[in-house]
């Protein structure tokens, strides 16, 4: 449990960290919270030879309403997204969901930043993001560009982000008000990853779903938008024949391996039921 | 002469915060302020790091082992291998339980990360570059996880050093995988009453490989001091003395040069019982350096290749009369031990005290066979919170009576009330022997009853059922058997497992008193000294009592098994009663009266009849180093080594609540209700802490901790990712409650409680979640009852949907 030798870099630019991500290529690897890849250095599953420490880079920090949207600095921590009274008003899910991710001291540490852009199938906002239909703004030597949540994940570890970018925000789209939302995890205690989770966010009215969203963590190589479960419920009193027929469409594109939180079979069955009780909760929460 | 306080008799017992008061344990003022001193916090000047190369197979040959670019790291020091401890016979080493263990992988590795080299350096950071640099060739052999497949004709032979014979140290052997077998009981007449009985119930049941898991891992720091030949050795040993002789005995040290140390200590739970490679290896390493070499393992490292506890395959039958009272029963156990035997019993019990295993019932016959058998796994076979195997016996009779009741149409307390050894019956003697020495079972189970409402427990459940909804309700009756234990049937390497207290007086009047056991949280800072100041009429805050250094302390077998208050804690009241017996002298000689005319009264002697005539034991303290009567010794110490004559037997009776979840699998427990008696209580407040981290971890391995493997011998959840380890949020509320019957044998008529709510805990949750499907035809389910598997229970009922 003791990592190989490093040398260890502190920007306090993000010029100066896309300098050194440049300079480094492979050799290289960012550091925010440290909470997926000091593990990993520990137990020498990943042994980089510089690390780039982005604690000093403030500009990556904040929640900010910008327009249409809210853009929040990578280097925000899950905490400072707990106690954001911004968005415990305008996207209350993402409260409900950094509340699940780990323990409070965690949760002082990890990033927002980190827990989207590292590509671990564990993590959980990765599929809110999705669910919330968000961007990731990369910065790289060539500029600037915006990857939706939804197409940013590739497999486990693997995303859209290339070698020598930074993920410095994420911009969200801010849900209709009186949306309904909830994210729902399955898991065996305190820090544990998702045996399954599902994120939903919906919207009625006239007693009939306008819109849903619905995506799911830890059922596959990378996080899922379940488009079909979503479109399940459209246009429906969201009654149990269309719930019904979400929850299948969920499991239908659930591929959770089998491990200690169970077998293949058992973890895609309780994805159908995250996904049930997330949507009855987000009905219960939407206004009509 | 007395003292010119006006203390009424009740302020002047509550000053003395002796036995029975709750104060707050001493040793908390230095934990709570990150002030504990553990091994990892010793740093020596010069001291050096080691830690292992660890085999990656669960089987292999070890072909060859290239040193050379680990030993060219900059900072690396040393590397050891099998073959740098052959010369000094190092490279195996005697196992508690007869055999011997590679400690450093001898041509051939049995389980997956054992040890195979050894790597020392100026820092952690140079071994850890140095264990990656040591090039190891493996050769895989075929591996064997089951310990059934292990005693297949054809198996693979696992331990070839010991192909040959036919006994490595406990009994006979029938395959070259297999240890011993160890039978007990009368076979014929439980036979006999099986042939002839109304009802008969048979159910395999298996208890998972656990890990006791303390928050500290496993670590010493070797100092060899090359000018006077003496090694020092801090280390987490729940046993320092035993150690010592264990280290003197392999490394042929001379004792009196060995001193052991054993600072404070993060949790043992039994882990911290057995000699580990790391210490072995530290101590060659600092013979051959000549500067301290630190070994800490990781938390991998203790989950997987420290010693486990349980891996019993049981196979239970109970004989029993149509109205469920139990005529009999039949055990077999297949018991997985590992790559070597060695797990921490008593020399003689290869399976423990398993034979307990008739519990708090009056059963007429028995008969029980235990098969060790070696699988490509980690060693141990330690008792995690329990006395030895004891866990493992009374999960079993606990689970096959509610089986029984099923099976006969009985409540489960009824059929526990029918077949409880009375009151009437202490001292009673099962048929496997042991003898209880004393217990009120029906008061117990009954005050339990009354205290949830039992009865609307029950209504609630039929209401619940009727609406498709998984209540259950679980019981344990248990007793157990601590305090390990008479030297005529109890030692470790032929030591008698006696303990021992040393106290030594200050003219002043307070005290300083050394135990033979050691501390790993379990508060003896604190209790002793309550015992001492009850005994002594010394103020519990004016005594200091210290443990874990074997130059100081008397020689002492060590704390697990509950042993420390029914065997030390003996010591320390029979060594306050030879003090007491010598200030008796003297307080006569100071009153001017004769010994017989003194009454003892709190914490002086008094003149009978006159009451204003005594003298305190401060002021005797104070005498007995300057005004003594002729012929009497100066001074105020005394020494007991303490022989039990018996076990102690503390028992309770446990109610667990739970709802399961039926498309999930969860089981939440709603309630707990733990009643324990273990005999004289010396601290309420430190005894429901006791029962409270017993019973956290009893939920913890019902509900989920195991450690598998996979078919290659990959262990599996060897990590604080998948080992369950709850924290306060999974943790149930419990609700303590007691009942007093104190040990006829011992000084304070106290029994030992650390381990109760463990032993009794398992089998109360495991029984309330398999309760939970009772009316569905359901009667066993298997340990750990994590959310999978309670859902495939669900499953195959057609309810998981």
């Amino acid at each position: 449990m003791i990592p190989g030798a490093f040398e260890y870099h502190r920007p306090t630019s993000v010029d100066e960290a896309i300098a050194l991500m440049s300079r480094h290529g492979d050799e290289g690897r960012v550091i925010a919270g440290g909470h997926s890849l000091i593990p990993m250095m520990k137990l020498r599953l990943a042994e980089p030879g510089h690390l780039i420490d982005l604690r000093d880079l403030v500009s990556l920090k904040g929640i900010r309403p910008a327009g249409r949207c809210i853009e929040i600095g990578a280097m925000t921590t899950q905490q400072e997204v707990v106690a954001s009274e911004l968005l415990a008003e305008a996207c209350p899910i993402l409260r409900e969901a950094a509340l699940l991710i780990a323990d409070p001291q965690v949760r002082y540490c990890g990033t927002l930043g980190g827990n989207v852009a590292n590509g671990d199938p564990g993590n959980d906002m990765p599929a809110v993001m999705q669910c919330l239909d968000a961007s990731f703004v990369l910065r790289g030597p060539k500029g600037e560009r915006e990857v939706p949540a939804r197409d940013f994940y590739e497999a486990a570890y693997f995303t859209a982000r290339a070698e020598d970018e930074l993920l410095t925000a994420v911009s969200l789209p801010i849900p209709p008000a009186g949306h309904g939302y909830a994210y729902e995890k399955l898991k065996r205690k305190v820090g544990d990853y998702a045996t399954a989770a599902a994120a939903v966010v919906l919207t009625m009215s006239g007693g009939s779903c306008e819109s849903a969203s619905i995506a799911l963590t830890n059922v596959g190589q990378t996080p899922l938008f379940a488009e079909a479960a979503g479109q399940a419920l459209v246009g429906t009193k969201v009654d149990e024949a269309a719930v019904a027929r979400a929850v299948e469409a969920a499991k239908d594109i659930a591929e959770p391996v089998a491990d200690m939180r169970g077998p293949e079979e058992y973890r895609t069955h309780v994805t159908g039921v995250m996904v049930r009780r997330a949507v009855e909760r987000a009905l219960a929460r939407a206004q009509a | 002469m007395t003292d010119a306080t006006e203390m009424t008799l009740e302020e002047r017992e509550a000053t003395l915060g002796g036995i029975g008061c709750a104060r707050k344990r001493k040793e908390d003022i230095r934990f709570i302020q990150g002030k504990g001193n553990y091994v990892d916090d010793i740093k020596l000047p010069g001291q050096v790091f080691g830690d292992f190369v660890r085999s990656p197979y669960a089987h292999a040959r070890v072909k060859s082992i290239d040193t050379a670019a680990a030993k060219a790291v900059p900072g690396v020091l040393a590397v050891l291998t099998a073959d740098d401890l052959k010369p000094l016979n190092l490279h195996w080493m005697p196992t508690l339980a007869g055999d011997t263990q590679a400690v450093l992988a001898d041509e051939k590795v049995h389980f997956q990360n054992q040890e195979v080299a050894f790597v020392i350096g100026e820092d952690r950071y140079a071994v850890s570059d140095g264990i990656q640099a040591v090039e190891v060739d493996y050769e895989d052999l075929p591996v064997l996880v089951d310990p059934k497949q292990a005693l297949a004709e054809d198996a693979p032979v696992l331990r070839e050093d010991v192909e040959d014979k036919d006994n490595v140290g406990q009994g006979t052997r029938r395959h070259p995988n297999h240890i011993f077998t160890w039978d007990v009981g009368d076979k014929d007449a439980a036979d006999q009453a099986f042939s002839g009985a109304a009802v008969t119930i048979k159910e395999e049941i298996f208890y998972q490989r656990v890990h006791p898991c303390p928050l500290e891992p496993c670590g010493c720091v070797a100092s060899m001091d090359p000018v006077r030949g003496e090694l020092t050795l801090y280390g987490t040993f729940q046993a320092p003395h035993v150690v010592r002789t264990v280290v003197s005995l392999i490394a042929g040290l001379p004792e009196h040069k060995i001193r052991v140390i054993a600072p404070d200590i993060g949790g043992g739970f039994g882990n911290k019982v057995g000699a580990y490679p790391g210490y072995v290896c530290a101590t060659v390493g600092t013979i051959v350096l000549g500067r301290p070499v630190k070994w800490v393992e990781g938390r991998i490292d203790n989950l997987s290749t420290t010693a486990f506890a349980r891996d019993y395959h049981m196979t239970g039958e109970l004989a029993a009369d149509s109205n469920g009272r139990i005529a009999a029963i039949r055990v077999h156990v297949l018991a997985d031990h590992g790559a070597f035997n060695a797990h921490a019993q008593p020399s003689k019990w290869p399976a423990g005290l398993f034979s307990i295993v008739t519990g708090s019932y009056d059963i007429p016959s028995a008969h029980i066979a235990v098969d060790g058998v070696y699988t490509n796994k980690a060693p141990g076979g330690v008792a995690y919170r329990c006395s030895f195997r004891v866990t493992e016996a009374s999960y079993l009779i606990e689970r096959m009576v509610d089986v029984l009741a099923q099976k006969v149409g009985l409540d489960k307390a009824e059929i526990r009330l029918r077949n409880f050894v009375t009151p009437e019956q202490f001292p009673y003697t099962s048929c496997l022997d042991w003898e209880y020495d004393s217990g009120d079972y029906p008061t117990a189970l009954n005050k339990v009853l009354e205290a949830v409402d039992y009865k609307g427990l029950l209504e609630e459940q039929a209401e619940k059922r009727k609406r498709g909804e998984l209540m259950g309700i679980g019981l344990a009756t248990f007793t157990e058997i601590v305090g390990a234990g008479p030297s005529r049937n109890c030692d470790i390497l032929g030591i008698g497992m006696f303990d021992s207290c040393e106290i030594r007086i200050h003219p002043t009047g307070s005290a300083i008193a050394r135990l033979g056991t050691k501390s790993q949280g379990q508060g003896h800072e604190t209790t002793y000294a309550q015992i001492l100041a009850t005994e002594l009429g010394i103020p519990s805050d004016d005594i200091t009592v210290e443990e874990g250094d074997t130059d100081t302390a008397p020689y002492g077998l060590g704390t697990y098994g509950s042993r420390s208050t029914p065997v030390a804690g003996a010591a320390a009241a029979q060594a306050a009663r030879k003090i007491k017996a010598k200030a008796q002298k003297i307080a006569a000689h100071m009153l001017e009266v004769g010994e017989k005319d003194l009454e003892w009264e709190v914490d002086r002697f008094k003149v009978k009849g006159l009451p204003e005539k005594a003298a305190t034991m401060k002021e005797i303290a104070f005498a007995a180093y300057q005004n003594l009567p002729e012929g009497l010794e100066p001074g105020l110490e005394a020494v007991n080594y303490y022989d039990p004559p018996n076990f102690t037997y503390p028992f309770g009776a446990y109610l667990c609540v739970v709802d399961v979840d039926r498309l999930t699998g969860e089981v939440k427990v709603r309630r707990f209700y733990a009643l324990d008696d273990c005999g004289t209580r010396i601290n309420p407040m430190v005894i429901e802490g006791q029962v409270h981290g017993g019973l956290t971890e009893a939920f913890a391995i019902a509900m989920g901790q195991e450690l598998t493997f996979d078919e290659t011998g990959n262990i599996q959840g060897a990590s604080f990712m998948d080992y369950f380890l709850p924290t306060a949020v999974e943790t149930p509320v419990w609700e303590t409650d007691f009942t007093v019957t104190p040990s006829p044998h011992h000084p304070i008529g106290a029994k030992g409680v650390g381990e109760s709510p463990n032993v009794g805990g398992v089998s109360a949750f495991s029984n309330a979640v398999v309760d939970a499907f009772a009316h569905l035809g359901v009667s066993h389910m298997p340990m750990p009852h994590t959310p999978w598997r309670v859902w495939k229970q669900c499953q195959a009922l057609g309810i998981g949907e």
